[in-house]
């Protein structure tokens, strides 16, 4: 009568979508958050369609980090508060899936969306419509390889105050090469010079993270919460 | 084996160890870095290119390698910590933080200042002062979490493993930053680092970079000492060493 | 060859809080049938006595041992016989009582709604289970996480204040889960402030703070 670890893994899943999906608001706030910053950034510069174009991919990857950066705050916070980690740490699952489940997750409610959006922004931002299979496959991977990321630097900052604040500054320095492969991929399907290269990286660096991360994530909640 | 190996890690002897090495370690650091200041800055010929600019690379170059040397150590520390839960790990690793940083630091602000009149301007996005850059970040990411802990050993702990998911990275952050930079920037920009270098400015340079890591012993030592007094302030050995 | 020991044995364990030595060498062995009330003034570590049993704290030195094995080695087989109540109940606010119960004891054995609603029935909860859990009084939440330690039919119990928030009914109805547990066969530790009048035996640990 024992519960194998898929069967836990898609309950912990199931778990998190009712509990998202129970305050909608929640789940629109990061999206609301990445098209205010997306707007800040015309606004700020000046308004020259070619210039603005140019800046567009570093643009909408930047907010993309941060917007998915905000809500992987509360990827283990909420539950260490209310004792609900505790339950879930002696259920007796291994840690590591019921981490990789809450985290893959996150990134059902959070990366598809910010995915799904994207063209619009993309569009507001000068990008062309040919660019848009790139923008969005590399926007995929690497909200999916920042929230495993995130998941570490979560684990690691859950009994911190201010927890949010250092959870940008120790996981912003280990995006960076994501920032970089994905709105390189975007510049490069843009200009029509082969992406093959920069994908390839991003989906390496994805599987290397998704790989490895989960034991890290599990080595980080077992230190903060024990 | 393993009594011998856990002796080598109690407190008291890597206090002894840590006191007894840190004047020898300071000694022959002078020697070496006092050589290499003369022989880099006095008897070394000004670059055929960058003139006397050059000579700015006797300190840059060494911070920069000790950068990357010091968070290594760091990581190594921590995981040894981590995984054999011997807690003098922690002491090393958490002496060695702020080392590595200013190390960093000092090669980035070398480095800006080598860029001022090679590229007229202070910062200039060379791939190698970008990374160093990112590597500052991971090491304030790493001693902002290991403060920011009521429990000092929790603190500990998550630092540690922080700075080892940061020895991860570091190799991807830097194959990133150049492939970034060959994509957006020329190659006609000077480079800074791996110039083809003569004997008289090569012996200088490998005597500044022994000279570096003598210092960073010595301070690794003195700090050392300072964090395994603090983490073992409750026993007795402490109270005689303080009182003797 | 000695029979393999059953129950959990506490072994010398020893906690510090920074430079505060909380638990001072507590050791224990607990038998199948066997309650154990854990008293003691606010601060005596009952909490985190109850913690390094249920394997949340590692302790600093000594040791837990479940079945002649220790529970850090044999943690998926303990926890699969363990449930714990924490002092909070451990509910998630936007959930139903009922969901709560599913996601918790879901992970430990395979359930049914109807069995779900049934222990509910029996803390007297039966009534809460369609109602998100952050309208429920603090008693109801009590009888909700009763109700889970009930539906994970777990042999050991860690019980953490469970007559707090309850209703003179509410308390009847620890005292009879209790009982039957015990004469099933099951152990627990209870920690809790009033004397528990059983109809078992009950032994009892006093921490000194």
């Amino acid at each position: 009568m024992s519960v194998g670890a898929w069967e836990a893994f898609f309950l912990v899943i199931l778990r998190e979508m009712r509990l998202s999906f129970r305050r909608p608001e929640q789940l629109l706030q990061p999206l609301v958050f990445f098209l205010i910053v997306t707007t800040l950034f015309p606004l700020g510069l000046n308004l020259q369609l070619s210039l603005l174009r140019d800046m567009a991919p570093g643009v909408l990857w930047v907010a993309a980090l941060l917007s998915s950066l905000l809500s992987l705050d509360s990827l283990f916070k909420g539950d260490a508060d209310d004792g609900t980690l505790e339950q879930l740490t002696l259920s007796g699952q291994s840690l590591t899936v019921i981490v990789a489940a809450k985290t893959v997750a996150h990134w059902l409610v959070t990366g598809i969306a910010l995915v799904v959006v994207s063209p619009v922004v993309g569009t507001a931002l000068g990008i062309p419509t040919s660019a848009f299979a790139t923008m969005m496959l590399s926007l995929a991977l690497g909200t999916l390889t920042l929230s495993w990321l995130g998941a570490i630097g979560a684990g690691l900052t859950i009994g911190v105050r201010r927890g949010n604040v250092l959870l940008s500054l120790i996981v912003l320095p280990l995006a960076m090469p994501l920032l970089i492969f994905g709105a390189g991929a975007t510049d490069r399907a843009m200009s029509g010079t082969s992406v093959a290269g920069a994908l390839y990286f991003l989906a390496a660096l994805c599987v290397f993270t998704c790989t490895l991360a989960p034991f890290a994530a599990t080595a980080a909640l077992r230190i903060t919460v024990e | 084996m393993w009594t011998w190996f856990y002796k080598l890690a109690s407190p008291p002897y890597v206090y002894g160890v840590a006191a007894a090495l840190m004047p020898w370690f300071l000694g022959f650091a002078a020697i070496a870095i006092g050589y290499g200041l003369i022989g880099g800055l006095v008897f070394a010929p000004p670059d055929y290119q960058q003139g006397d600019a050059f000579r700015i690379i006797y300190v840059h170059v060494p911070s920069a390698w000790m950068s990357e040397f010091v968070y290594t150590t760091m990581a190594v520390a921590g995981a040894i910590a981590l995984i054999w839960r011997i807690k003098v790990g922690f002491a090393v690793a958490g002496a060695s933080a702020p080392i590595g940083a200013s190390f960093t630091l000092l090669a980035l602000v070398t480095g800006s200042m080598w860029g001022k009149p090679m590229w007229g301007t202070y910062w200039a996005w060379d791939p190698r002062l970008t990374s160093e850059l990112i590597l500052l970040f991971l090491y304030v990411g790493v001693m902002s979490l290991r403060s920011a802990f009521e429990d000092p050993a929790r603190g500990d702990r998550a630092a540690a493993l922080l700075a080892i998911v940061g020895a991860v990275n570091i190799p991807i952050i830097h194959y990133s930053v150049v492939w970034w930079n060959s994509l957006h920037q020329a190659a006609t920009v000077a480079k800074l680092g791996k110039p083809s270098i003569e004997g008289s400015m090569l012996w200088p340079l490998l005597s500044m970079f022994v000279g570096f890591m003598l210092f960073h012993g010595a301070v690794l030592c003195l700090r050392l000492q300072g964090e395994v007094l603090n983490r073992e302030r409750q026993s007795a050995w402490v109270r005689e060493a303080i009182n003797s | 060859m000695a029979t393999a020991p059953d129950g959990l044995a506490v072994e010398q364990v020893h906690v510090w809080r920074g430079d505060r030595h909380v638990l001072q060498g507590v050791s224990i062995d607990v038998h199948p049938r066997e309650l154990v009330h854990i008293s003691g003034p606010n601060g005596s570590g009952k909490t985190t006595l109850l913690r390094v049993i249920s394997g949340l704290l590692r302790p600093e030195q000594g040791s837990v041992r479940w079945q002649g094995q220790s529970i850090v080695r044999s943690r998926t087989q303990y926890q699969a016989a363990l449930a714990y109540a924490a002092h909070e109940p451990a509910l998630k606010g936007d959930l139903t009582a009922l969901e709560n119960m599913r996601f918790a004891v879901g992970l430990k054995r395979r359930t049914s709604a109807s069995e779900l609603q049934a222990a509910l029935d029996r803390t007297g909860a039966g009534g809460c289970a369609d109602l998100p859990a952050r309208v429920l009084s603090a008693g109801q939440r009590r009888r909700v996480s009763l109700a889970r330690v009930l539906a994970m039919r777990a042999s050991v119990w860690l019980l953490d204040e469970p007559y707090a928030n309850l209703d003179a009914a509410g308390s009847a109805v620890v005292s009879q889960m209790l009982q039957d547990h015990v004469r099933d066969g099951g152990l627990a530790l209870v920690v809790a402030h009033r004397d528990l009048s059983l109809d078992c035996a009950v032994r009892r640990l006093e921490l000194k703070p």
